[in-house]
């Protein structure tokens, strides 16, 4: 009972209320969420019916390995996450593998943003930044990787808010100024970093998969 | 539904209201009250209403004349940009939701706050640094785009400050969704026993819808301005035909928020408006359910019908025909509301204080901006008047006549509840009826020019329309008046006005059991709800005179 009181937040009076609250209101923003990143793989989507060709050439130019590698990263962190998310209900003697779990997400997480890093040096060497000077010479191509930054530069960014989100709870937890066991806040942040993952399981079909098959 | 004591309940001793709570300045910029945050925005809004009026009143005097006398091009275009962005985005969309329905929804479904304070209060942090980048763009120099960004002129062309304006809009769209959660998330999970779904008042349900299309329109919007931002910033080409770019994309991605955006804007107006009338008419709401469902299928249906702001765009005919379709549709559940407004007045007791005068305002104004609508909605209409004046008139009946006369009527009606004092009763009857006045004599000489050809966004015009500009112009005067008169009298009742009881207007609704200006958590004690709102008589009788307990009283006989 001592651990719902400290949890317990205005203007909630029932602390199963207040839980069930954060979920609902959570769900409520990745349904926003998914109108966000959904008008932009419309505007991928228009881009590519428009010029079939370009996207196929240009998406034949990504390099794979990274995107594979960085949805391997990502698909378990989401793992870890969930772990953290499903220890901190299950019982309070599992605070040691919240913390662990959630240490492990943070790095995942911030290992995908490395990787993306070397993806990104590598693109700029192979000048595949649309302007002047692109390697491609397909009308159109220039648009699939204006969409190819934009959407994996807000996709970081939402990563990189998640990686926050997520160390901030570990470092709370650990200094013991909230309580591990039912911790809303665990629950909430894991729903968000599964939002995140998800989009980037949209994503890399998108971006390394056109061109591939022929 | 009452504060009345239990047997044996002793009564509380006296507290401080919300406004007395704590007088320091960090008691008001770090409050989690939703009522102090209201404030907040009210404050932060009334500034903003008064920036784009000042930018349109210079807008107006170049228009007595045809030949430019006033203004350059430029400074014109900049002028009516930054009032097009700043009343939409800084005032309309934000106005009634941001200030009533912070203040209302907790104490309209028995809640002593928000689901969610904090983020509220961050949500207001964010409309003010998002109002700091648009009023940047101003002060360095305006931007010259109209509140819509049209691409490629937004992306390639313009040499102005797009990316501050830009980045402004973007940032409150933010302010805007966290409003939205916070608000669907309240009404889902704080209503009081007893407030079941369909006891609720109908301006909870007009702020629920509101909040649905705020949460689902708005991130398509941060899109659509992220891509301008990235095309001029980045050098991306996504609106860039030169290379294979579409801007006619653009426009599909702005309207796909901005039809709803109208929605936004114009459904707490009604939501107001249903408070409003059945008060001063002492009857209940006519068809209430119907109310309840029209709302909800103007927020759905409003995501299907952007493509009529694209006739002339290219689109393709059968696109054209569909959405066309589609918007004489949502007149349907408009009209079912007109109607009920109307029906509600049916052997009501009707009298004539300030609120309603505003209220039946918006709802003859309103009627005249829908109907004008149909004409818009109707291809080969559209064709004739696209981009004229006739366009202007038309969503400045909505926009100002509907949702701006909702907000004077809401301000009217729970200013005693929000400050505890009255204000002058005749200054306010005449300032709704000059507004009326004003704003007609505004905005129905742009039908006139409009549908003979004076095309909008210009500064020179030919001499024949001249009388119809001098009207506009002189009509604004009236109107610029009326708004400034509220200003003046409220601002004077706070300092002189005499007390405000729980509940001056006889009025039901859980916001009325409280005090006036409510304590910080709203009720002593939790309210119980058991029976539907707006029981101003018994069913199936006619409106009565007596004070609500009187009724209630005769309605348990």
């Amino acid at each position: 009972m001592s651990d719902e009181s400290a949890l317990l937040r205005e203007p909630w009076l029932d602390f199963g209320r207040q839980r069930e609250a954060g979920k609902f209101g959570i769900w409520v923003f990745l349904a926003s969420e998914t109108l966000f990143f959904g008008a932009l793989i419309l505007t991928y989507t228009v881009c590519r019916i428009e010029h079939p060709d370009a996207f196929t050439a240009a998406g034949r130019e990504t390099n794979i390995w990274y995107g594979t590698i960085n949805t391997a990263v990502l698909l378990t962190s989401s793992l870890t996450m969930a772990m953290a998310s499903q220890a901190s209900e299950a019982s309070a003697r599992l605070r040691r593998l919240v913390l662990v779990c959630l240490m492990l997400t943070a790095m995942l997480g911030l290992a995908f943003i490395v990787i993306k890093g070397f993806e990104y040096k590598e693109d700029i060497d192979k000048q595949l930044v649309p302007g002047a000077g692109f390697a491609l010479s397909q009308p159109g191509a220039q648009l699939f990787y204006g969409f190819y930054w934009l959407v994996t530069g807000v996709h970081a960014i939402h990563l990189s808010i998640g990686i926050a989100l997520v160390s901030r709870l570990f470092w709370v937890l650990l200094r013991r100024q909230l309580p591990a066991k039912d911790n809303p806040e665990i629950e909430v942040t894991a729903l968000y970093w599964h939002l995140v993952d998800i989009v980037w399981i949209f994503l890399y079909p998108l971006i390394y998969l056109p061109g591939r098959a022929s | 539904m009452t504060d009345a004591l239990l047997a044996g309940e002793l009564p509380l001793p006296p507290r401080p209201d919300y406004l007395r709570h704590g007088a320091t300045i960090s008691s008001w910029l770090a409050t989690t009250d939703h009522k102090r945050i209201a404030i907040l925005y009210a404050i932060t809004i009334t500034f903003f209403f008064f920036m784009g009026g000042a930018a349109i009143t210079a807008v107006r005097l170049e228009l007595f004349q045809p030949n430019g006398w006033l203004l350059t091009s430029d400074t014109y275009n900049k002028l009516f940009s930054f009032h097009g962005i700043i009343m939409v985005w800084f005032f309309l969309v934000p106005s009634i939701p941001n200030t009533f329905g912070n203040f209302l929804l907790p104490l309209m479904i028995g809640a002593p706050d928000v689901a969610f304070p904090r983020l509220n209060l961050f949500s207001w942090y964010l409309t003010v640094a998002a109002g700091a980048f648009t009023v940047y763009a101003l002060v360095a120099g305006g931007v010259d785009t109209g509140w819509t960004f049209y691409t490629p002129y937004s992306s390639m062309f313009s040499n102005t400050h797009v990316f501050a304006a830009a980045a402004g809009v973007f940032v409150v769209g933010f302010a805007s969704i966290a409003t939205g959660v916070n608000f669907i998330t309240t009404t889902h999970m704080l209503r009081a026993p007893g407030m079941t779904w369909f006891r609720l008042p109908l301006f909870v349900w007009a702020i629920y819808a509101t909040s649905l299309i705020m949460v689902l329109a708005t991130p398509v919007l941060a899109i659509s301005l992220l891509l301008v931002i990235a095309e001029r910033v980045l050098g991306l080409p996504i609106f860039d035909p030169a290379r294979g770019g579409d801007p006619i994309l653009f426009q599909h991605l702005f309207w796909f928020y901005s039809h709803p955006a109208v929605y936004i804007m114009v459904l707490p107006a009604m939501g107001v408006v249903s408070e409003i009338i059945p008060c001063f008419a002492r009857r209940r709401i006519f068809g209430y359910d119907f109310m309840v469902y029209a709302m909800l299928a103007i927020a759905g249906v409003g995501f299907f019908v952007w493509g009529h702001h694209m006739f002339v765009s290219g689109q393709s005919a059968l696109a054209s025909l569909v959405f066309s379709f589609l918007s004489f549709i949502i007149a349907v559940p408009s009209a079912i509301k007109v109607f009920n407004w109307t029906a509600s007045l049916y052997r009501g007791q009707i009298s004539f204080e300030s609120p309603m005068l505003y209220a039946l305002g918006f709802v003859g104004l309103f009627t005249t901006g829908g109907l004008s609508g149909l004409f818009l909605a109707s291809i080969p209409v559209d064709i004739h008047v696209t981009d004229t004046y006739f366009v202007v008139a038309h969503f400045h009946y909505i926009m100002v006549g509907g949702s701006v006369s909702a907000f004077f009527a809401g301000l009217h009606f729970w200013w005693p509840k929000v400050t505890g004092k009255l204000y002058p009763e005749s200054w306010a009857k005449f300032a709704a009826i000059l507004m009326y006045a004003g704003f007609n004599m505004t905005f129905l000489p742009q039908f006139f020019a409009g549908y003979l050809g004076m095309p909008r966004r210009y500064h020179t015009y030919p001499a024949e329309f001249q009388i119809y500009n001098v009207m506009s112009s002189a009509g604004a005067a009236v109107l610029a008046i009326a708004y400034l008169l509220p200003l003046g009298y409220l601002t004077w009742s706070l300092f002189y006005g005499g007390k405000a009881a729980k509940n001056p207007w006889g009025a039901t609704g859980l916001e009325w059991t409280t005090g006036s200006p409510p304590p910080p958590k709203n009720f002593d004690r939790q309210p119980r709800v058991d029976r539907g709102p707006y029981a101003y008589h018994a069913e199936g009788m006619s409106a009565g005179t007596d004070p609500p307990e009187m009724q209630n009283a005769r309605e348990t006989r």
